[in-house]
């Protein structure tokens, strides 16, 4: 098992539907809410997630391909 | 002994002790170093700070370190007129901070002055970074200075020179093959896998805090005031709040009067997210992917975005971005006017600086200072066509024939 933090941006047509929950129940992965955000035309979502490594990667996978923007939750680890 | 008490969540408050940690366990927000402040004020003057090294570490007792600093000679860099700059742009009151005169020729020294010596502190044997060259460079030298092993990883597009800068130090350099994404995903994994001191992960509370010591330079050298406005590049956004930070504590300190100073952040236009924020009114930032040759300040999802916006907006500041071909007019013109040669970065603040004075938005009057963060020849490429000789013979002849209408017209 293993754990990591991310941020989901939502563009308006996403905001509705219920991704994060999908998330969890298609891959096996415990989705924990820590901050969020949601205005009219765009939302986005600190949580973390916990599951086994392959199911993590193939669920930021997923959600990607649904058009949300997935980020670390740290900021860019490259600098200048 | 050092006055700092704690690491400090600065969305919840929630308090940790001093120890490598970057994140609040609760809500994922930053964590800071917070200080006892009663009890530095009463063992600091004007009189001892100005008495102090020449050096950063004159303000040591205003940084979380306890052991002996890992100095590689950085700080107390010049903060000069620029009469010539400011009468091109109509500033009658502008000075240039210039900390491309660090030992490693950015004001990286600075924050990682105070990661490295708080790394061996904490008994790491190792340290480690992600970084475009600068980053890459400061950390290489103070892991040589402190005799510790460091690990620098650059993206596969660092310029030639600044690649140099870095690997003259003899880190372990590993350059990952893979998009600005990829390279961002895969040191976060590493900074995860290895127990190393990792300068801008876990590092990161105290690397910050090496940043304020040019807020503080900047008072000192202005006669113990704050300016009334600053123009600093913001790449994390985390120097841009520590200036503040840094202003803030010598006034909360009684070393200088409460501060009145209108903060700027300065962003090239293919790596703006902090602007966007700023001009959309949102107290979020949303990331973008980067697209700019300004590659120092170049970071699509800033971990501190939000409170140098913070820091912009509660100031009565702003925040301006101008495109590649306006940063190399930047840099050029401060080259010719003061002659510093910045990098690209520095262009950006002039370009900014510029845009904020012709529209009225810094005064002609008030005083202002460009941070101006990182030294020119190690990125070269940027500047093209600008090397155009006239090539002459070894005869005076020669030289009459190319040169010579030009003298007589000077
Ligand atoms: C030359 C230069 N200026 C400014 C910055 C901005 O630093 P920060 O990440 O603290 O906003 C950087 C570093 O990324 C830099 O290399
Ligand atoms: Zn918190």
């Amino acid at each position: 098992m293993t754990k990591t933090q991310v941020m989901f941006t939502f563009p308006q047509e996403l905001i509705r539907e219920p991704i994060i929950y999908s998330l969890g129940h298609q891959f096996k992965i415990v989705t924990n809410i820590r901050r969020a955000d949601v205005t009219e035309n765009r939302g986005w979502v600190v949580l973390e997630l916990e599951g086994e490594e392959k199911d993590i990667e193939q669920g930021i996978a997923w959600v990607t391909s649904k058009g949300v923007r997935v980020d670390p939750v740290v900021g860019d680890v490259v600098e200048g | 002994m050092s006055y700092a008490r704690a690491l400090r969540c600065r969305k919840c408050g929630q308090e940790y002790p001093l120890q490598p940690l970057n994140r609040c366990d609760f809500c994922l927000s930053p964590l800071e170093v917070s200080y006892d402040y009663k009890a530095m004020a009463r063992g600091l003057s004007r009189e001892e700070l100005a008495a102090g090294p020449r050096s950063m570490w004159r303000y040591r007792d205003m940084l979380p370190v306890e052991g002996e600093e890992v100095d590689i000679g950085t700080g107390f860099t010049p903060l000069v007129k620029a009469d010539n700059l400011g009468r091109e742009l109509g500033l009658d009151r502008l000075y240039i901070k210039n900390d491309c005169l660090n030992p490693t020729y950015s004001f990286k020294d600075r924050a990682v002055s105070v990661a490295v010596s708080k790394a061996r502190e904490f008994g790491f044997d190792t340290v480690a970074c992600a970084s475009t060259g600068n980053l890459a460079a400061s950390v290489a030298a103070h892991a040589a200075k402190a005799k510790m092993r460091a690990y620098v990883f650059v993206p596969s597009d660092v310029e030639p020179g600044k690649l140099v800068g870095a690997a003259i130090y003899d880190p372990i350099l590993v350059k990952v093959d893979g998009s600005y994404d990829d390279v961002n995903r895969l040191c976060t994994e590493v900074a995860k896998r290895y127990s190393w001191g990792f300068i801008n992960i876990n590092l990161r509370p105290y690397y910050a805090e090496g940043s304020k010591t040019l807020g503080y330079e900047v008072a000192e050298q202005l006669g113990w005031r704050a300016p009334d406005c600053v123009v600093a590049p913001a790449a994390s956004g985390l120097l841009f709040t520590r200036i503040w930070k840094g202003l803030d504590e010598l006034a909360m300190l009684g070393l200088i009067e409460p501060v009145n100073t209108h903060m700027y952040i300065a962003q090239a236009a293919g790596s703006s997210p902090i602007v966007n924020a700023f001009n959309a009114g949102s107290l979020h930032i949303n990331p973008v992917t980067p697209d700019t040759i300004v590659k120092s300040i170049a970071i699509g999802n800033p971990a501190d975005g939000h409170y140098a916006l913070m820091v912009a907006r509660q100031s009565g500041g702003g925040a301006c971005a101008v495109d590649d071909e306006e940063a190399i007019a930047g840099v050029q013109l401060l080259a010719q006017t003061e002659g510093i040669f910045a990098e690209a970065a520095g262009g950006v603040v002039v370009g900014v600086l510029r845009k904020l004075a012709a529209s009225g938005v810094i005064k002609r009057g008030e005083l202002t200072v460009a941070s101006i963060t990182g030294a020119g020849p190690r990125t070269q490429e940027v500047l093209t066509d600008i090397v155009r000789p006239f090539a002459v013979q070894p005869t005076i002849e020669s030289v009459e024939e190319s040169i010579g209408a030009l003298v007589r017209s000077a």
